[in-house]
């Protein structure tokens, strides 16, 4: 044969690039980029049987009290409350130190208490969560300017720790139950 | 003078195509890196609530998660519309929990335990009797760091 070459012939590589494209693009549709986000929580321990649950220590006045209902609506310190006023409410209520009697001695004691009942829709339920976390960000936000000058998420762990000292985030949630409509 | 300019031919060269191969491999490879291929199927309805609070879950390893919400339409006519638990791959039931958590665990060195979250991932639709059961479960089970899945809340 005369067409014939005499040492082995290249392998033709035009179509490499079309084979890589096609793997390229298989890779592209299948890839997911999104990040799990979420509202982190730590849930309280199983209490002991034994322990009876001495809440009387406590003082009520610096118990938030946050009532949902199976409608969706929110009752904190016996009064109805839009979600909308719940960060400002809850702010109020955990920097008063001492101002209004009725109302927190200081954040270290300030116990924000979330109750729901089993009919309260989920979404509710985050968006209540979402504006309590909110409030003690905002809270220690502020403080952190007003010592370091740099916001919350800013600061070195160890500086973090001495805000959330001053500012530790207490939501309690009771043992489920039917609070009823 | 006409020495330097005969050497340049009157039309544009065309722009060699040798080196496509090679930029086209290296998106490749960097795609074949990222890619995390979903190892469950999704059986239930899944649209996440929105929150402006968010943190990112961190150590993907550690994670495990639990699917609560009405199943998808074309499991409806098997399983109804009321809300229900995925594990895994399966429908299960708020008692199949501890067992799942206990799965969990042992898949897991035993040094990581501590730090393993539970990822609830929670339809906004749903009411919270069954949140607060698994709730109640993962308590029971000592799995107290859980994260509740939402989306990054646009405004």
């Amino acid at each position: 044969m005369a067409r014939r070459a005499k040492g082995a012939s290249e392998i033709n590589a035009g179509s490499m690039a079309d084979i890589a494209f096609l793997l390229l693009i298989f890779f592209l549709v299948t890839t997911t980029m999104d990040v799990d986000t979420g509202l982190a929580r730590k849930l309280p321990p199983m209490p002991e049987e034994e322990i009876e649950q001495d809440d009387s220590q406590i003082k009520a006045k610096n118990i938030y009290v946050v009532l949902i209902n199976s409608n969706n609506q929110l009752l904190v310190e016996n009064e109805f409350m839009d979600v909308s006023q719940l960060r400002a409410g809850a702010k109020a209520f955990i920097n008063n130190r001492g101002r209004d009697p009725e109302s927190s001695d200081n954040p270290q004691k300030a116990i924000i208490s979330l109750q729901n009942d089993r009919g309260t829709s989920y979404e509710t339920y985050i968006k209540v969560q979402n504006e309590l976390a909110a409030a003690y960000r905002e809270l220690r936000d502020a403080r952190s300017m007003q010592k370091f000058g740099v916001l919350y998420k800013d600061l070195t762990k160890k500086k973090q720790k001495e805000i959330r000292k001053e500012y530790p985030q207490k939501i309690s949630e009771a043992e489920p139950k039917n609070i009823g409509k | 003078m006409s020495k330097f300019r005969n050497n340049t031919s009157k039309d544009t060269p065309g722009i060699s195509t040798a080196s496509l191969p090679d930029i086209v491999f290296m998106l490749l490879f960097f795609f074949m890196v990222t890619t995390v291929m979903r190892e469950t199927t999704i059986m239930v309805k899944q649209s996440l609530p929105q929150a402006s609070e968010i943190q990112k879950l961190e150590k993907k390893s550690l994670v495990s998660y639990i699917y609560i919400g009405s199943p998808v339409e074309r499991m409806q006519g098997t399983y109804g519309t009321k809300a229900r638990i995925q594990l895994n791959d399966a429908f299960a039931n708020v008692d199949d929990i501890p067992q799942y958590i206990t799965a969990e665990r042992a898949a897991r060195d035993e040094k990581e335990v501590p730090f393993m979250t539970t990822s609830i991932k929670v339809d906004l639709d749903t009411k919270m009797g069954i949140v607060t059961d698994v709730k109640q479960e993962l308590r029971k089970a000592n799995a107290l760091k859980i994260n509740y899945s939402t989306r990054k809340e646009v405004r």
